[in-house]
């Protein structure tokens, strides 16, 4: 054991070397992937926020019309937006028409800054919620994620997004107003290919985050997604799926989420019990599963628990 | 969720021997250096905060001191709330005659955060706490004998939740509601309840600018008879409107006592 030690050191030493010389270019390595037609999705990984993945775990695209791109959100960083603006225009030889952000959560609209102020647009209360809360967020990715956050600054989309039918370029698209992820979230349906960028009220393969969400009205809006005649199904997180599998997971996973933190709350158990609830099986192939849980429990136990509390007057 | 378990503290101690042995074969210099240090808080301490000897003098009398792993502290790996960290204290059976607990965030500006005394109950508490930035969690359990038993994790934290106005406090809506109490018991074996009590109280840290300290004092558990089965003084690092879980040797309605440090009273009664 002592023998192996040094080697060990010295390989670790290595890794980390090189790890830094990767991270020093900051560079995401944005290759985007025709996933129907003009539809381009750059995928991200399927993991937490590190300072080797630079905040790259979202899935964000762009659809190719006459009038320019469509881009659907800006990712993690200002690096991001400027490195996924260089690829849209190199690949369409076009500029940038529109871009949406489905929701104000730091991974999908800190690339903003990259963009034209004037093309992007949100929902207004995502638009709000970045105004109040942006910098917060992207002080705490900067925490995570080093120094591939350098420059960024939180932008709020100018203009309201808004619900219904909208053609941009010959492209006709449809705009959906749904909130549960967060108090917001925008999802795009393109008529022409059917493929539809669920943001983050859909994830597959990954656990879900529950930051701001309300499990409620998260239900409602899957509902919702699931009427829609899509061909393809782009979640915020995870791989893009043709069938309604990730709509069923999500749907499930947010299911038991609840129902198990509402058990443990009937029964008296306090936050840190309940993070030790072990989660059934058929989630165990979630990508970051146990730290997204133990997270759940800060987020929605609170409410759970004053449910179970009686006003106790003298 | 780290765990301070007998296998973790054991698997540090023999970790810290194998380094030495390392450092002596690799980097001799250093460590005839490091030989001049008295046995201090960086040998002795399991997480090797660099604050553990000051809370030993301001917080824990002076001593005597044990790390034990049988006080245990559950903690998230990582703070998903500064205002409002979930910590759950547990003692095992062996380490008998406990009197007191007293919770400690070494890196915290107010390290502080309650203190504990187990009238009839067991020597475990739950609450939730605010975090300025990444600290060492630490229990103290003080025994008949006078010494301070000590469990701990460490908490990785962005931080910021000491410095921050309470929601209360800068929405002005506390006034209404000071000092309501909202409870919960639940029947846990033969003989014992768990206690779940909220409280609304803005516990303003007095570290936010233009907002002075404001925080529940004491809180006390009493059975129908008025005898106690707990007490708990509180300090400003304990969250806005505190949840608190406690289990009682005890079956049966409670009455709750206490007060905050302006004198205002806190009185509830809670029944199954």
């Amino acid at each position: 054991m002592r023998v192996w030690r040094p080697i060990v050191a010295a390989c670790c030493g290595l890794g980390i070397a090189g790890a830094a010389l990767a991270a020093a270019t900051f560079d995401y390595g944005l290759k985007a992937k025709e996933i129907a037609e003009g539809v381009h999705l750059f995928e991200g990984r399927m993991e937490h926020f590190t300072r080797e993945n630079g905040g790259n775990i979202v899935n964000t695209g762009y659809l190719e019309t006459s009038a320019g791109a469509v881009v659907i959100d800006t990712g993690p960083s200002r690096r991001y937006g400027e490195q996924m603006r260089a690829a849209i225009e190199k690949q369409t030889g076009k500029g940038i028409a529109q871009v949406f952000v489905t929701h104000a959560h730091p991974d999908h609209f800190l690339g903003d800054q990259a963009f034209a102020s004037d093309t992007l647009s949100a929902l207004p209360a995502t638009r709000a919620a970045i105004q109040t809360g942006g910098d917060d967020l992207a002080a705490n990715l900067y925490r995570m994620v080093g120094g591939w956050m350098e420059g960024t600054e939180a932008v709020a989309p100018a203009h309201d997004a808004k619900p219904g039918p909208i053609v941009i370029g010959g492209r006709a698209l449809r705009l959906l107003a749904l909130a549960g992820h967060t108090g917001a979230d925008l999802a795009v349906y393109d008529e022409k290919t059917r493929t539809l960028f669920a943001g983050d009220l859909v994830f597959f393969q990954r656990a879900p985050t529950t930051p701001n969400a309300d499990i409620g009205q998260w239900l409602s809006a899957l509902d919702q997604l699931e009427k829609i005649d899509f061909a393809v199904l782009v979640p915020g997180h995870g791989p893009v799926v043709k069938d309604k599998t990730a709509i069923a997971q999500t749907r499930a996973y947010l299911r038991w989420l609840r129902t198990a933190l509402q058990g443990a709350a009937r029964q008296g158990l306090d936050p840190t019990e309940a993070m030790q609830i072990q989660v059934p099986a058929e989630f165990a192939k979630l990508a970051v599963l146990q730290e997204e849980f133990q997270r759940s429990v800060v987020h929605l136990y609170p409410a759970m628990e004053l449910e179970t509390l009686k006003k106790a007057p003298h | 969720m780290p765990r301070h378990d007998a296998q973790g503290v054991l698997a540090h101690r023999v970790a810290g021997a194998r380094c030495a042995l390392v450092a002596l074969l690799l980097i001799a210099p250093s460590i005839a250096l490091a030989a001049k240090l008295p046995d201090s808080v960086k040998t002795t301490d399991p997480l090797r905060s660099p604050a553990w000897d000051a809370m030993v003098a301001r917080h824990l009398d002076g001593g005597p001191v044990e790390f034990d792993e049988r006080v245990q502290v559950t903690v998230p790996p990582t703070a998903e709330d500064a205002l409002a960290v979930p910590v759950e204290v547990r003692v095992d059976d062996t380490l008998t005659g406990v009197e007191e607990l007293r919770l400690i965030a070494d890196l915290n500006p107010i390290p502080l955060i309650l203190s504990y005394r187990p009238t009839r109950a067991d020597p475990f508490i739950s609450f939730r706490f605010k975090v300025e930035q990444s600290t060492p969690v630490r229990a103290a359990a003080r025994t008949k004998d006078g010494v301070w038993h000590v469990g701990g994790a460490w908490l990785s934290a962005a931080g910021g939740g000491c410095t921050a106005p309470s929601h209360g406090t800068g929405e002005g809506m506390w006034r209404d509601q000071l000092n309501q109490v909202s409870g919960g018991l639940w029947a846990r074996g033969e003989d014992r309840s768990r206690l779940k009590l909220r409280v609304m109280h803005p516990m303003d840290t007095g570290l936010a600018a233009g907002i002075p300290v404001f925080h529940i004092e004491s809180l006390r558990v009493l059975d129908a008879k008025g005898q106690e089965l707990a007490l708990i003084k509180t300090y400003e690092p304990l969250s806005e409107n505190p949840v608190l879980s406690f289990e009682l040797k005890h079956r049966g309605p409670v009455r709750i006592e206490g007060r905050d440090i302006q004198g205002n009273l806190i009185q509830a009664r809670v029944g199954p």
